[in-house]
């Protein structure tokens, strides 16, 4: 009943959608304030009716209810709760649903606090997004209904996949969801200010949260993800450059881009047009990144819910939006003129550099990512575009956004000087270099990516505090700390964030440069020694869990004669989903990780046994929390909030004067 | 039970990871070469996983069959060679710079370029212009700036 429930719910807000989707526009353009005034409570009633509708799902999962097709593929009556639970977005359709949820989640969210927004741009606003909602309602109810009968129930279900079953990766689609449809904002945005036919400084500062707010999402989801990968598939890799990590890669990478370009109009209002356009792709690479995963076009490790004809229905979803999009974008661009006037060295010369090298390399990703299928189309050739591609085609563009970061970051507006902006860089350029040089003399290979990777890394978080400081003028110390305290939230955010893209190049070098392996078969009670570290392994023992078999080995790890702790990598076996995984055991540490694995009993006794020592791994994923710590931070910027000044001036006239 | 358990096991015993201990070559600069060689290399039944980490028996057939290359005295290119030449470009991970894969080495380089080029187009444009005259309010954001300022 209560899936009956739900399923109707699901139909509801459908029909809400359409109705959301055509009577605000039309009275927009009309001039109606009643039609437009349908936007905000359709919203409302949107969300609330997905709300339910992902609730009794959510219920038929909790309690296990096998009369759901849906259940019985995913789900079993032994699983944990957590995963119980994070079963229902663990499959196409669940997840399916839980990305409308989010889609209409925003509407209503636009529609709650988007009261300084003028009703025009707002009504037009939730139109576009519920326009949106329309396709991916259509997308479920047509093509992968959560909510199909069992005719006959079978007393258990055939269990989630247990790679699946992990707290890290329980919460790594609902950030990336939000991340991916949270564009979904600036897109909406973006094709309202082109009905509109006006881009202005009020229109960028609206757009720049939502976007924000999207981009630390979809960076915590990736690093979540890329998390997961190192600890869970058993050697310790972090990315992959697969298709479906692109598929992520690519919005965030075009969503760095318009949260810079959105200053520029913000502030200078200039790069409207451009600005408009990745609004537009940013939301474009997300519908390509759901293509991707869905359809199964492109070969990927993440093999989920291949059906051809899904992906037709996404493929038409992506070319009416972005098709609709870009032909708007094209008749209207001409009439949005830039006011702001600067030299190439400034402030704004930085930001289009910063723009340039995001979304080239964007581009890059994107284009590598689909060569194998226009190489098979065109030049018949079935070929692979792999890992070292993209390290060599991408990483440049990285390494040059690092070096001009903190020139660009400290240049003023309008115009600036090189030569003093270098003088004020001395200090992090002296202490980058030296530290390269420690690094190169330090290290045993005779690698150039570590100490590079390293010094770009010092650089950039020796620029950041340089950025701060020249914020706080010439005084003393102690007003220029004070000063420093009460810079805007945002100059805060921005610095941490540029810190959090040093911290995490730091880790992509010393793990890519310095990891040490030792691959063996060791008997029970032997000690081997590796790098530094020193290992022994004590016992290994069969038991089980909730769900599963467990080979689990007792691993003491030390260095220079000092214990370390003890490690117990195990090797499970689902019996339900006939499954095993590999569980990496992990001593996280703050300059090295020790990664042990165990692998199969050998025929002549002993086991395989796999050690690894990852130097900076943590640093990684630091850096990406520090990433997204700083977009929070400017996103608590009062200048953010400035809507709520405006309704306080608005309520009462007086106190405005 | 543990009969079930033992026969699960035996059922489901799949290599660990990647490269096995029986695998490894004593000569340690040759392993490495192997190992360096089979990062490039695709897994031809896995999703888009090197030969270096997949646990499927034909990545391990292919592992070894690098390694037999290389302690027959083959360079890295003849090693190459010999597998793309049995299993076609696909195996490669890293595409090569033949034919129209020129278009894909060179779409970075090119794009980067152009958009350069546009970018100092736009940014000389907005240093040599001349200043706009803002538009003057209209109807509605005149009431309005009258309603703020309270009159």
């Amino acid at each position: 009943m209560i899936a009956e429930v739900g399923h109707f719910a699901l139909i509801l807000a459908f029909v809400v959608a359409i109705v959301q989707a055509i009577v605000p526009l039309i009275g927009a353009q009309k001039g109606w304030a009643g039609w437009m005034a349908v936007a905000g409570p359709a919203a409302s009633a949107q969300f609330m009716l997905t709300a339910v509708s992902f609730s009794a799902l959510t219920y038929a999962f909790v309690t296990s209810d096998f009369s759901l097709r849906l259940v019985v593929l995913n789900s079993h009556s032994l699983k944990p709760m957590l995963y119980k639970v994070s079963g229902v977005w663990g499959n196409h359709e669940g997840s399916m649903l839980l990305w409308v949820l989010i889609l209409a989640g925003f509407g209503a969210c636009a529609a709650w606090f988007g009261g300084d927004l003028p009703d025009r741009l707002r009504a037009r606003v939730l139109a576009v997004q519920s326009a949106v909602a329309v396709a991916f309602f259509a997308f479920i109810i047509f093509t992968s209904n959560p909510f199909l009968r069992m005719a006959i129930p079978p007393f258990d279900g055939q269990d989630l996949n247990p790679l699946l079953q992990d707290p890290g990766l329980a919460f790594h689609p609902p950030f990336l969801y939000l991340g991916y449809v949270g564009l979904s904002m600036s897109f909406s945005f973006a094709v309202a200010a082109l009905i509109e036919g006006r881009v202005d400084a009020a229109w960028a500062r609206w757009v720049r949260p939502w976007t924000l707010a999207a981009w630390v999402f979809l960076t915590i989801g990736i690093a979540l993800g890329s998390w997961w990968a190192y600890y869970e598939l058993g050697w310790g890799g972090f990315w992959f450059w697969d298709p479906v990590e692109n598929a992520s890669f690519m919005p965030w990478l075009i969503a760095a881009a318009l949260l810079h370009s959105a200053i520029v109009v913000e502030k200078r209002e200039a790069l409207k047009s451009w600005t408009i356009l990745l609004a537009i792709l940013a939301f474009g690479f997300s519908l390509i990144g759901t293509f991707i995963v869905r359809s199964g076009v492109l070969t990927s490790v993440h093999a989920f819910a291949n059906d051809p004809e899904r992906g037709v229905f996404i493929l038409m979803i992506l070319a009416v939006f972005m098709g609709g999009a870009l032909t708007l974008f094209a008749a209207r661009a001409g009439t949005m003129e830039a006011k702001g006037i600067f030299a190439p060295v400034s402030r704004e010369g930085a930001l289009v550099l910063n723009n340039i090298l995001l979304a080239v390399s964007a581009f890059v990703v994107f284009f590598g990512t689909i060569w194998p299928l226009i190489a098979e189309l065109f030049f018949d050739r079935k070929l692979s575009v792999g890992p070292p591609f993209f390290n060599m085609a991408f990483t440049p563009f990285m390494i040059a956004l690092a070096i001009v970061l903190p020139f660009g970051s400290i240049l003023p507006w309008k115009r600036g000087g090189l030569s003093k902006a270098a003088r004020s860089l001395r200090a992090p350029l002296v202490l980058a270099l030296a530290i390269t040089a420690l690094v190169w003399a330090m290290q045993t290979g005779r690698s150039a990516l570590g100490p590079i990777g390293v010094g770009l890394g010092v650089w950039l978080l020796a620029g950041s505090v340089v950025d701060l400081m020249l914020r706080t003028g010439r005084s003393d110390v102690k007003s220029r700390l004070s000063r420093l305290r009460h810079l805007p939230r945002a100059d805060w955010g921005k610095a941490v964030a540029h810190a959090g893209f040093g911290i995490t190049c730091i880790g992509v070098a010393g793990m890519l440069a310095w990891e040490q392996e030792d691959i063996r078969i060791a008997q029970i009670g032997s000690q081997f020694d590796v790098g530094a570290v020193s290992v022994t392994l004590r016992d290994v023992i069969e038991t089980q869990g909730p769900n599963y078999y467990t080979t689990m080995a007792e691993i003491d790890v030390a260095r220079n004669g000092q214990e370390v702790g003890t490690l117990y990598p195990e090797k499970r076996v689902y019996p339900v989903a006939k499954m095993p995984t590999t569980e990496a055991a992990i001593h996280n540490g703050f300059l090295r990780d020790i990664y042990v694995v165990i692998g199969d009993e050998q025929v002549n006794g002993g086991y395989a046994v796999r050690t690894y020592i990852k130097p900076l791994a943590n640093w990684i994923w630091l850096g990406a929390i520090i990433m997204s710590l700083g977009g929070c931070l400017s996103l608590t910027d009062r200048r953010m909030r400035i809507a709520i000044g405006a309704r306080k001036s608005r309520a009462v006239p007086v106190a405005a004067e | 039970m543990r009969q079930i358990l033992l026969i699960l096991m035996l059922a489901l015993a799949t290599p660990a990871v990647a490269v096995q201990p029986d695998e490894v070559l004593q000569d340690t600069a040759l392993e490495e070469r192997a190992r360096e060689l089979s990062k490039g290399l695709r897994c031809l039944v896995c999703r888009n996983e090197s030969i270096d980490e997949s646990n499927a028996p034909l990545a391990r057939d292919l592992r070894i069959l690098l390694r037999e290359r290389l302690v027959a005295g083959d360079s890295d290119v003849e090693a190459i060679d010999f597998i793309v030449d049995r299993y076609g470009e696909y195996v490669l991970l890293q595409p090569t710079t033949s034919g129209a894969n020129v278009l894909l080495w060179a779409a970075g380089p090119l794009m980067l370029l152009l958009a350069l080029g546009i970018g100092y187009g736009y940014l000389r444009r907005r240093s040599l212009a001349t200043p706009v005259t803002t538009e003057p309010l209209n109807a509605a954001e005149e009431a309005r700036l009258k309603d703020i300022l309270g009159e």
